[in-house]
C-alpha cells in the first residue's frame, strides 16, 4: 500500500486549512443518479469526471452526491445541479466528456449547458 | 446487463448500504487456476427475513415504493449463470447479508472487470461515513484497504476531504494495477 506516513503528512498540513475554512457555505451541489439504471447507463466515470474536474480547477464549495432512481431510467445518466438560490437544472444522457463544459459553463460561469438539459433533449 | 463487473460492485454494494451496514466487506477473487472471477459482498446491514432471500434475486421484489421491480440482484444472477458461475445469499435478521457470486474466467460471455479501483473509491467517497473492507486476491497475490486503518490516520479530517480522498484514489489504481500487472481485464 501507498504510505500511511504520506497520508499523515497530508493530514497534519490540511488540517490547518480546514480550521481557516470552516465558515465557508457550500452553495452548489452536484446530484448523479446512481441507482441500477444509473450505474449500467455509464453514471461512474460521470461522477468521477466531477469529482476530478473540481478538483484540477480547485473548487471547493461544491458537493458531490449521488441519489437514487430519479424515474426516467431511458434518460440516464442523469445529473442534477442545484445552485443556491436559483432553480434545479437536470442535465441528461450524460458522459465524461461532457463533464467539462458542464463545470465551466454552469458551476464556474452560472449559465446552464440548455443542450444537454432535460428541456432540450428529454 | 452491466458493461463491466466493477459496476455491479458498485450496485450489489448500495444494497448493504441501504440496509444501514456500518462496515461493508467486498471480495474480488480472480483464480486462472480454477477458471473464476469470484465476488462476495458482506456486510453487517439489518439482514433479510428467509421469505425475503428466496424471492430477493426476481425481477419483481423490491423494497422500493415507487414501482415494483428491482433489476439489480437479478442482473448479476444472470450474468453469473450465464457464464457458468455460482449466485447465492445468505441473510439473517439483525445480523446482516452476504451475498456469493462467481463467473467463468475464460467464459465469452464474462463482462470485463472494468475499473473496480475506481468503484471502490466510488463507493468511498460517496459514503464517508460506512466502513468498506476491499479484498482483491489475484492468483494468490493479495491487495487489502481498510478504510477503518484509514479513517484512525487521517482522524478527525473525513474520508471525502478533497486531499485524502485524492490519495485513496491514487492508492486504490496504483495496487490494483500492480496487482494485474496491467493485463487483466
Amino acid at each position: 500500500m501507498k504510505s500511511l506516513a504520506e497520508l499523515a503528512a497530508i493530514r497534519a498540513k490540511m488540517i490547518e486549512q480546514v480550521n481557516l475554512r470552516k465558515d465557508d457555505k457550500v452553495d452548489t451541489r452536484i446530484v448523479v443518479g446512481m441507482a441500477t439504471c444509473g450505474i449500467a447507463a455509464g453514471a461512474r466515470p460521470v461522477m468521477l469526471g466531477f469529482v476530478e474536474e473540481l478538483k484540477r480547477r480547485g473548487i471547493e464549495n461544491v458537493t458531490v452526491a449521488q441519489t437514487g432512481c430519479i424515474g426516467m431510467c431511458r434518460l440516464e445518466p442523469m445529473v442534477e445541479v442545484y445552485v443556491k438560490d436559483q432553480e434545479k437544472v437536470t442535465y441528461i444522457h450524460m458522459t465524461p466528456e461532457k463533464v467539462a463544459r458542464v463545470v465551466n459553463d454552469h458551476i464556474v460561469n452560472g449559465r446552464p449547458v440548455d443542450e444537454y438539459t432535460i428541456g432540450a433533449q428529454g | 446487463m452491466m458493461r463491466e463487473l466493477a459496476d455491479n460492485i458498485l450496485d450489489i454494494a448500495q444494497n448493504s448500504i441501504s440496509a444501514g451496514a456500518s462496515l461493508v466487506e467486498i471480495g474480488i477473487s480472480v483464480s486462472h487456476e480454477r477458471d473464476t472471477v469470484a465476488l462476495v459482498f458482506k456486510d453487517d446491514g439489518r439482514g433479510m427475513s428467509p421469505e425475503l432471500v428466496k424471492t430477493v434475486a426476481e425481477p419483481f421484489t423490491t423494497t422500493r415504493k415507487t414501482r415494483k421491480v428491482g433489476l439489480g440482484l437479478p442482473l448479476l444472477k444472470m450474468t453469473a449463470t450465464m457464464t457458468g458461475g455460482d449466485f447465492s445469499i445468505e441473510s439473517e435478521l439483525g445480523k446482516g447479508t452476504t451475498v456469493s457470486v462467481s463467473f467463468g474466467l475464460s467464459n465469452i460471455d464474462r463482462p470485463p472487470m472494468g475499473d473496480a479501483a475506481g468503484a471502490f473509491f466510488t463507493l468511498v467517497l460517496l459514503n464517508p461515513d460506512i466502513d468498506f473492507l476491499f479484498t482483491y486476491d489475484y492468483d494468490g497475490k493479495q491487495f487489502v484497504f481498510d478504510t477503518r486503518v484509514i479513517r484512525e490516520t487521517v482522524d478527525p479530517l473525513p474520508l471525502d476531504h478533497p486531499e485524502i480522498s485524492a490519495w485513496i484514489k491514487d492508492c486504490l489504481s496504483q495496487e490494483i494495477t500492480e496487482l494485474h500487472g496491467g493485463l487483466f481485464s
